[in-house]
């Protein structure tokens, strides 16, 4: 199946040549802090976690996403979904290689990784993350290409990959919430150390995740003519629609029990996080603000059904997906570190380096994605799922 | 066959990259043992010197470990003698040449080791 | 693909695996054998041994920041910790901060002066139950059988887990190479300096304690610091407890901190 991906329009060797590109230059960026160290970064002594582990954090949601249309399909045989999977299967792989990635960028001595192989040691959560990542990599990998075999040779895919898909259904829920526990069992960081850290991180995970699926899709749509099948857009805009409500509903507990409680602790981070506490003003704040008008802004499109199925449909899923980034890609991580360990501000912003090996990393995902996605266009369309 | 020209002309190259080492070495010097300066006023190392030679840095590594995690840092060797486990303090004293003892086999070995990244060599340059 | 060629594909792709964890096991062989015959390691005879190695500071008996200058010399040479001036991505073994910082759980607005206005020495507590050596991937920090917690710049990848884990900010990163902040001759030459990329912190001098020697803070306070075994009811810290009013920075968070203050 490989080949599909040499036969393609102009536009789209142009835009896997701009990608290599980023990716070239943002190289050169990772190479600079790989002379000076994470210097380079924005990070510091008080704020020891940026931008890299944040990204991760997110990335780790949209992998785990894939499931929201993998799971209706295969417990409840919503056959609807069946044309869409494999887009979710394969943005999953793009995603958990970019997770490494950012793991791999974010090491102070990354020539040193495979210590946490040779040491291998079962107290550490990182340990159990870097295993369920693997296996949930492998798992999508032959999960996404067997199928996508089968539907090319227009059989029905193997017996034995149907143990293999109900696996990886369990495992996805599993890759999220061992990365909750990597914060959720930290004593000391009073914005992590919540026992509702994974129910969070997955309800934000099962709206991000799929709103941005279904953005690359409608793209894929205008440029190639795939129809995911406008029930499969109308069930999984649902889906997004109550993950979001959940998403919403689980932060405001989280306010509920900090400010209700009173306890100063629990209090700060969230207070620092909107420009509440002592009088600091951080950058951060701006955006968390953006945040809550942009979720109450998505929720008000996406809860009335005739919104819901509209054309303001891409604008609300946008909305969404930016606010659950700054909530977990930048508020999490922030709020976790401010105030630091002496009740002390220490402000942190990525720099413009940290930044472009981000992007650098957001690149190489992105071409992971194109030629997955290419090969399975290509299949789609010779066999004949393009449409109804 | 299918594609026999690409295959072939692939076959090649990949024939070429993988004995380049060969060509790019013909015709060079023999590999000579490197004239490592040994320590002037010491006859015995810790451990015999074909043993040294060939097991220096299994044997550091044990040592660290001991060290570090065991607190155990007296290594008594096979002839009995006991010695204070430290790179920094027992093997470069008396290895004091780091150029002419480390440096010049390593690199004649192509090996990188970076313990001078932290340990300070005797000349006390860091 | 015919079926002849993908069924050759498979015995290769699996001969090939058995050849190579033939390898890997043969490797391990080897790895036994550079052990030489008759060699072992052992304790050296002057080493302070304990079964818990404590600490306590009579924070009454320092007079203001300057008395423990001494003490952060002491321990900065002793190490060659480098001084990096006004970044905070430096690197503290040993530092002081206000009442309000070291103990942020004892929240009072009417504290007594003296308590209010003295700085506190910190550093590494080397807890009962450290939370950095429960998150660090690689044991690169661990326990040792005497309480200290210590850590292997060899193995450490630098992940930082184990400063999101520290509840006291006791750990510090090299951000950069800790060489250009020190002088070409380093403090101490007979300590090694760190590299760029790894975690450091206090150890409790577990190198000092090795040779029989008290760590540097503890030699250089003048009997301000008492060091011992937690466990011996007759060593001098748990004289010092019995006999005194002591507190430990955020006890509640369950770790056991083995670094007591006297106010």
């Amino acid at each position: 199946m490989l080949e599909k991906v040499l036969t393609g329009p102009r536009t789209f060797y142009l835009w896997l040549l701009f990608l290599v590109c980023v990716i070239a230059g943002c190289g050169l960026v990772y190479l600079q802090q790989l002379q000076q160290g994470l210097s380079i970064t924005g990070m510091s002594r008080d704020v020891s976690w940026g931008l890299y582990i944040s990204q991760f954090t997110y990335f780790v949601g949209v992998a785990a996403s894939a499931v929201m249309l993998v799971l209706p399909a295969y417990f409840h045989h919503y056959k609807k979904f069946k044309r869409m999977i494999i887009f979710g299967e394969f943005m999953a792989i793009a995603a958990v290689c970019m997770c490494s990635l950012f793991i791999l960028v974010d090491l102070g001595q990354p020539q040193r990784m495979l210590n946490v192989m040779l040491h291998p040691t079962p107290n550490s959560v990182m340990f159990y993350d870097m295993m369920v990542l693997i296996g949930y990599l492998t798992l999508n990998a032959i999960i996404g290409w067997v199928t996508l075999e089968a539907e090319r040779l227009d059989v029905e895919p193997p017996k034995w990959i149907k143990p293999l898909i109900y696996l990886s259904i369990i495992w996805a829920f599993s890759i999220h919430t061992v990365t909750a526990f990597l914060y959720a069992g930290i004593p000391g960081r009073h914005y992590w150390l919540t026992a509702i850290m994974a129910a969070r991180f997955l309800s934000s995970a099962f709206c991000s995740g799929p709103a941005i699926l279904l953005l690359l899709v409608f793209i894929v749509r205008r440029l190639t003519g795939f129809d995911p099948g406008r029930d499969a857009v109308k069930t999984l805009t649902t889906i997004i629609t109550y993950a979001m409500c959940v998403n919403v509903f689980f932060y405001l507990l989280e306010i509920f029990t900090a400010f209700y409680s009173g306890i100063p602790g629990h209090q700060h981070p969230i207070a620092f996080l909107f420009g509440a506490h002592a009088g600091h003003l951080a950058w951060v704040s701006n955006w968390m603000w953006c945040a809550v008008i942009m979720a109450l802004g998505s929720l008000v499109i996406l809860i009335p059904p005739a919104w819901r199925n509209g054309p303001l449909l891409p604008l609300a899923l946008i909305m969404l997906v930016v606010a659950s980034w700054i909530d977990k890609g930048l508020g999490l991580l922030i709020g976790g570190f401010t105030p630091n360990m002496f009740e002390g501000i220490t402000d942190y912003a990525p720099t413009c380096m940290e930044i472009a090996v981000a992007l650098g990393v957001y690149a190489i995902g992105a071409l992971v994605l194109s030629l997955l996605w290419k090969i399975a266009l290509g299949v789609k369309r010779e066999a004949g799922h393009f449409g109804d | 066959m299918y594609n026999a020209k690409a295959v072939i002309v692939g076959a090649v190259i990949f024939a070429a990259l993988f004995s380049s080492p060969f060509w790019l070495n013909v015709g060079k010097a023999d590999y000579k043992r490197p004239d490592v300066v040994l320590p002037k006023n010491e006859k015995e190392c810790v451990e015999p010197v074909e043993y040294m030679r060939a097991e220096h840095m299994a044997l550091l590594n044990q040592w660290r470990d001991q060290a570090l995690r065991n607190e155990k840092r007296v290594y008594v060797s096979s002839t009995g003698k006991e010695w204070t486990i430290s790179l920094q303090n027992t093997c470069l004293k008396c290895h004091n040449d780091y150029a002419n003892f480390c440096e010049k086999c390593h690199i004649a070995n192509s090996v990188y080791p970076y313990c001078w990244t932290c340990h300070i060599t005797p000349e006390g340059k860091k | 693909m015919n079926k002849s060629r993908r069924s050759f594909l498979k015995v290769a792709g699996l001969s090939a695996f058995a050849l190579s964890s033939g390898v890997a096991a043969l490797s391990s062989t080897a790895q036994a054998a550079a052990t030489m015959p008759g060699s072992s390691y052992k304790v050296g005879a002057a080493a302070l041994k304990a079964r818990r190695w404590a600490m306590v500071i009579d924070t009454r008996a320092f007079k203001g920041p300057e008395d423990y200058q001494p003490l952060i010399d002491a321990c900065h040479k002793a190490h060659n910790v480098p001084t990096i001036e006004g970044s905070n991505q430096n690197i503290k073994w040993f530092w002081l901060d206000k009442f309000d910082s070291a103990f942020p759980d004892d929240i009072n607005a009417y504290q007594t002066a003296a308590i209010k206005d003295r700085m506190f020495p910190l550093l590494c507590n080397h807890c009962t139950n450290p939370p950095c050596v429960r998150v660090c991937p690689t044991q690169a920090t661990y326990q040792m059988h005497d309480g200290i917690v210590a850590m292997d710049y060899h193995r450490c990848i630098g992940c930082r887990f184990c400063m999101a884990g520290c509840p006291y900010g006791a750990r510090s990163f090299n951000f950069m190479d800790p060489r250009k902040h020190l002088p070409k001759e380093v403090p101490n030459p007979t300590f090694p300096t760190r590299m760029i990329g790894v975690v450091e912190k206090c150890t409790f001098c577990a190198e000092r304690l090795a040779v029989g020697q008290m760590p540097a803070c503890v030699a250089a306070s003048n009997g301000r610091i008492i060091f011992g075994d937690l466990d011996d009811p007759n060593s001098d810290v748990r004289h010092a407890l019995a006999e005194n009013y002591s507190i430990r920075r955020k006890p509640n968070l369950g770790t056991q901190p083995g670094v007591y203050y006297l106010i």
